[in-house]
């Protein structure tokens, strides 16, 4: 048994299981991308990732065997066992229990983990008596330093964007004066300690590991607090993409090609996705990342007369949505809080069977995450195929009989086309107030994520429906008997 | 105060001010209602009818008396005589072409509202009588055509031979045009319309008709209404105003520009080049025609039996619906003039509808009213000016030296690197790109199960932290625990909700 653990075809048949696996989180990635192979994709991810767990048990086994400075063989598998149900079972707890609602929360959480362990595995790194030499050990040394580099951004943003996701923390930006001038300098700093660090060679001393370690942890901080949460969005994705180049960084460091392939596989991927957001919501990249979204338009906070707004009851709203042809729903992140989707479902399902063809759009941005409403909708049993995304139905509103805004406020606002002076000039936006009729449940007449004031509300054609986004539509379901 | 609604005295108008269901929205207004006797006879609103909406019936002489008096067409001499000073008088005045009606009025001292001179915002739609009256007028003038025309307008394949369908030519997409390209079309008849404002040419597809476009450039509106071509551009449109008339069965002029005589669209010799049998209604018969020939209020045929119509009554026709539009109309402006909702009008010339309409008032012209400009010019206009220079196409040589310069520093890089990262490189920079390719193309509504995939995969950082838990140094050990336990969190955690995520997706 010992000597076949020890084999060098041993060594090779783990190598297999790592390229496999990696194929595997590929197909997994590329499955995700389409509805009918959505969930095939998923299963290949999990067989992907019990494959590689399975062949690096067997490695960590062989390393006990093989390598020198080694516990025992029994004492290691049973910590990473103890370790790994522990975690599963926490881990399997929140997946099951969290609300839909909260999966925003829960995905930022989980990133700040992933920088977590990544800052880990760099400092054990470090400590592990190094077996390299000359230039390979001052490139270890630079990949450690990454690696904990990266982790630490990553833990610190992802922990900040859990805070001010779950409302634990003021969404808006914090702006801290000559913040660029400072994200810059803690760079240039963290730079000069990396050379410090490499030119040290084997013997490198743990303080320019520890204090980029803090500025990094800093950095991390500030990056994301400066972003309001309207960006919330290309922020997860952001930090997704980290976590994905926190962990290649790691595979660098321990030669290990499926850390690699799998940590720039995750990070080229959220960085695309990063991407895809900041063009949905017509930003610059760059700018979201730095931060301090909206506090370039000057006369945002001006107190303008838009005139009066028009309210009306669930009754009046029943009554107009049975005798529509066409409705469009747009939800927000207030159908979220509010948890209003099976109403909402309800109500789609009633409408539909009265034969009133009932539509979803979807604002890219809308909710906190990528994808938040389809999730919800999804959750709550609409058919997806009738939730529809910006691009596809924002002609379609001047034909619509009535629009229900419920909870969207920043992605269904005029003044993004009308307003250049608005902070969220230029943003594309759901063109709900083109329709016959809007109804736009709120709660109060306060303004979206965004700060900014909504003209959509004042509009001829609007009306307004306040109160509890999920009682209202609740009285619409009875109104509509 | 006391709403006056007096019997039209031009001849021949069968419209009231107030339908008995307008009334009672009045009366709700806290106003009092009176109304001539048979006012709304013609229209077939019968007196009993209003009388049971709570208004009353009564002689001329008291309803002239009143504090406002509502009425569909302008008021002649004799009826301003019966104004007291003070009155506000609500109708149709056409302000901008007769000057002699605005000064007499002034002279009267009344309050005059002219309700065919709103102005053309959105917010003022409500109470634009020229808008819900062309919609009547352009729906009917279809009807004045198909009646007048020798043929169906469907074409069918009979037993009996084929019968081809009527092609109706529309000028002008303003509501006329529209409604009369709705009409015919919803008959059967194939439609084709122009207008000066090339920015129409998609409400006039979307009403089910072909644009026609003249090569050359027209302009955008900027107040909602069309203007007067220039030289140049009449040459070009004129052309293609013969070829397309010739060509049709029935052609629908409803071109007008306010304050102006009607554009002479279609000249004699086109008319005298239509086939024979074929109809056109002039929609500007009342402002002096599109067409030569035309003959205003009646129809005439001419020598190769075209029959030319020039009602001007085309709304009327349908009296006791455009009553009814017209009387809402009404309604609404009262609800803007009466914000107390007290039967006390407070008229406001803070408010641009309200100023904009608003002719004479206590012995004062306030004709013309200052310019109001209208959402309906396209914002791209205010931005044109703002000339960008065009970006300078990208010298090919540059991206080259670039990427030369690039491919040297990688180059130099490799040279001293040991060969172990190299080969670890080439894995990172594969794996980049497949990354990149597969998540191009991902279907939006599932952006959070991939990232929450993605993030589950991430959780690979596990495997470092397994290699490290062997080793004998205590504090590698602890921190090597600590990563594994939060990594498998994330791991496990990861893929569980992708895979609650997606049980959820599912199709009709």
């Amino acid at each position: 048994m010992t000597d076949l653990l020890t084999s060098d075809g041993m060594y090779g048949l783990i190598q297999a299981a790592y390229i496999v696996a990696g194929v595997l989180f590929i197909f997994a990635l590329a499955g995700l991308s389409k509805h009918e192979t959505a969930k095939r994709g998923n299963q290949f991810g999990m067989s992907g990732m019990a494959l590689a767990l399975v062949a690096t048990l067997v490695l960590a086994a062989r390393n006990s065997q093989t390598l020198e400075n080694q516990r025992p063989l029994v004492v290691t598998l049973s910590l990473i066992i103890v370790a790994m149900v522990i975690g599963g079972l926490i881990g399997a707890w929140r997946a099951r229990t969290v609300e839909m609602t909260g999966m925003p929360e829960l995905v930022a959480m989980l990133h700040s983990f992933v920088g977590m362990a990544a800052v880990l595995v760099g400092y054990n790194s470090y400590f592990e008596p190094g077996a390299e030499a000359g230039s390979m050990a001052a490139v270890h040394s630079a990949e450690v330093f990454l690696g904990v580099f990266i982790g630490a951004v990553t833990f610190t943003g992802s922990i900040v964007a859990f805070l001010k996701l779950s409302a634990k923390m003021k969404s808006s930006p914090l702006v801290l004066p000559k913040r660029h001038l400072l994200n810059l300098m803690i760079l240039l700093v963290s730079g000069a300690l990396m050379v410090w660090f490499m030119v040290s060679g084997t013997d490198a001393p743990v303080l320019p590991l520890l204090v980029m370690t803090a500025l990094a942890l800093f950095l991390g901080f500030h990056l994301v607090a400066a972003i309001g949460g309207g960006d919330m969005p290309v922020v997860v994705s952001m930090l997704n993409s980290y976590s994905g180049w926190a962990a290649a960084a790691a595979g660098f460091m321990l030669n290990n090609d499926l850390l690699i392939i799998t940590g720039s596989l995750v990070g080229a991927s959220g960085a695309i996705l990063s991407y895809i957001m900041c063009k949905a919501m017509n930003r610059s990249f760059i700018s979201v990342i730095a931060g301090g979204f909206g506090s370039d338009g000057a006369v945002s906070g001006e107190v303008k007369d838009y005139g009066e707004h028009r309210e009306t009851n669930a009754a009046d709203v029943a009554d107009m949505l049975a005798n529509a042809h066409s409705v469009i729903i747009t939800p927000g992140y207030g159908m979220a809080v509010a948890q209003a989707q099976y109403p909402v479902a309800e109500m789609t399902a009633k409408l539909r069977a009265k034969g009133v063809k009932v539509r979803f759009g979807i604002h890219p941005v809308a909710g906190r995450l990528p994808g938040h409403m389809n999730v919800l909708l999804a959750e709550a049993k609409v058919p997806y195929d009738i939730v529809l995304e910006m691009d596809e139905i924002n002609e379609d509103f001047p034909e619509t009989d009535v629009v229900l805004v419920i909870g969207a406020n920043d992605t269904v606002n005029p003044a993004a086309y009308d307003d250049p002076s608005s902070p969220i000039a230029g943003m594309p936006v759901l063109e709900v107030w083109k329709a016959h009729e809007v109804v736009v449940f709120k709660r109060s007449m306060a303004t979206g994520y965004a700060g900014v004031q909504n003209p959509l509300f004042f509009k001829e054609n609007s009306v307004m429906l306040f109160g509890d986004a999920k009682e209202r539509v609740d009285d619409i379901v009875r109104a509509l008997g | 105060m006391r709403i006056g609604i007096p019997r039209e005295s031009k001849p021949g108008e069968s419209l009231v001010a107030t339908t008995p269901a307008t009334a009672a929205l009045l009366i709700k207004l806290g106003y009092e209602v009176v109304v001539e006797a048979g006012a709304g006879a013609a229209a077939d609103q019968l007196d009993a009818a209003y009388t049971a909406q709570g208004a009353q019936i009564a002689d001329a002489a008291t309803v002239w008396s009143s504090d406002v008096v509502a009425k569909v067409n302008a008021p002649s001499d004799e009826e301003i005589a019966l104004l007291k000073p003070g009155t506000v008088l609500i109708s149709m005045m056409a302000p901008g072409r007769s000057p002699e009606l605005v000064e007499k009025l002034r002279a009267a001292g009344v309050t005059a509202l002219a309700l065919d001179a709103v102005p053309r915002i959105s917010r003022a739609q409500a109470l634009d009588v020229l808008s819900s009256m062309a919609n009547v007028a352009g729906y009917r003038a279809v009807v004045e055509a198909a009646h007048a025309f020798g043929r169906q307008f469907t074409g069918q394949v009979t037993a009996a031979g084929k019968v081809p369908s009527a092609r109706v030519f529309v000028v002008g997409a303003g509501v006329a045009g529209l409604a009369a390209i709705g009409a015919a079309g919803a008959m059967g008849a194939i439609v084709r319309a122009f207008d000066v404002r090339p920015e129409v040419a998609e409400q006039v597809k979307s009403m089910g008709a072909e644009f026609v476009f003249v090569d050359m450039e027209q302009e955008v509106s900027s107040d909602g209404y069309a203007k007067e071509m220039t030289a140049a551009q009449e040459a070009a449109t004129a052309a293609m105003y013969d070829a397309e008339a010739r060509a049709a069965d029935i052609v629908i002029t409803t071109a007008l520009i306010p304050g102006r005589p009607a554009p002479r669209l279609l000249n004699a010799a086109t008319v005298a080049g239509m086939k024979a049998g074929s109809v056109v209604v002039d929609m500007a018969a009342a402002n002096g025609g599109n067409v030569e020939g035309t003959v205003t209020g009646d129809k005439v045929v001419t020598d190769n039996k075209v029959t030319i119509i020039g009602y001007t009554d085309l709304a009327s026709r349908l009296a006791g619906q455009t009553s009814q539009l017209y009387g809402t109309n009404v309604v609404n402006l009262f609800k803007l003039l009466t914000p107390g909702k007290d039967g006390v009008v407070a008229l406001n010339f803070e408010d641009v509808v309200q100023r904009g309409m608003t002719v004479a008032k206590d012995g004062e012209l306030l004709w013309p009213p200052p310019p109001v400009q209208v959402s309906a010019a396209p914002a791209a206009a205010v931005a044109a000016p703002v000339v960008k220079e065009p970006a300078k196409p990208k010298d090919p040589k540059q991206a080259l030296y670039r990427a030369a310069l690039g491919a040297l520093v990688f180059g130099l890089v490799a040279m001293y690197s040991p060969a172990q990262l190299l080969s670890h490189f080439t894995v990172f920079a594969l794996a980049v790109f497949v990354g990149y390719y597969v998540i191009s193309n991902v279907a939006h509504a599932l952006h959070t199960p991939l990232m929450a995939e993605t993030n589950a995969i991430s959780g690979i950082i596990l495997v470092g932290g397994i290699l490290q838990i062997g080793n004998e140094n205590t504090l590698v050990t602890v921190l090597a625990v600590l990563a594994v336990l939060v990594a498998s969190i994330n791991i496990f955690g990861g893929f569980l909700v992708t895979l609650r995520m997606l049980e959820m997706f599912r199709k009709d």
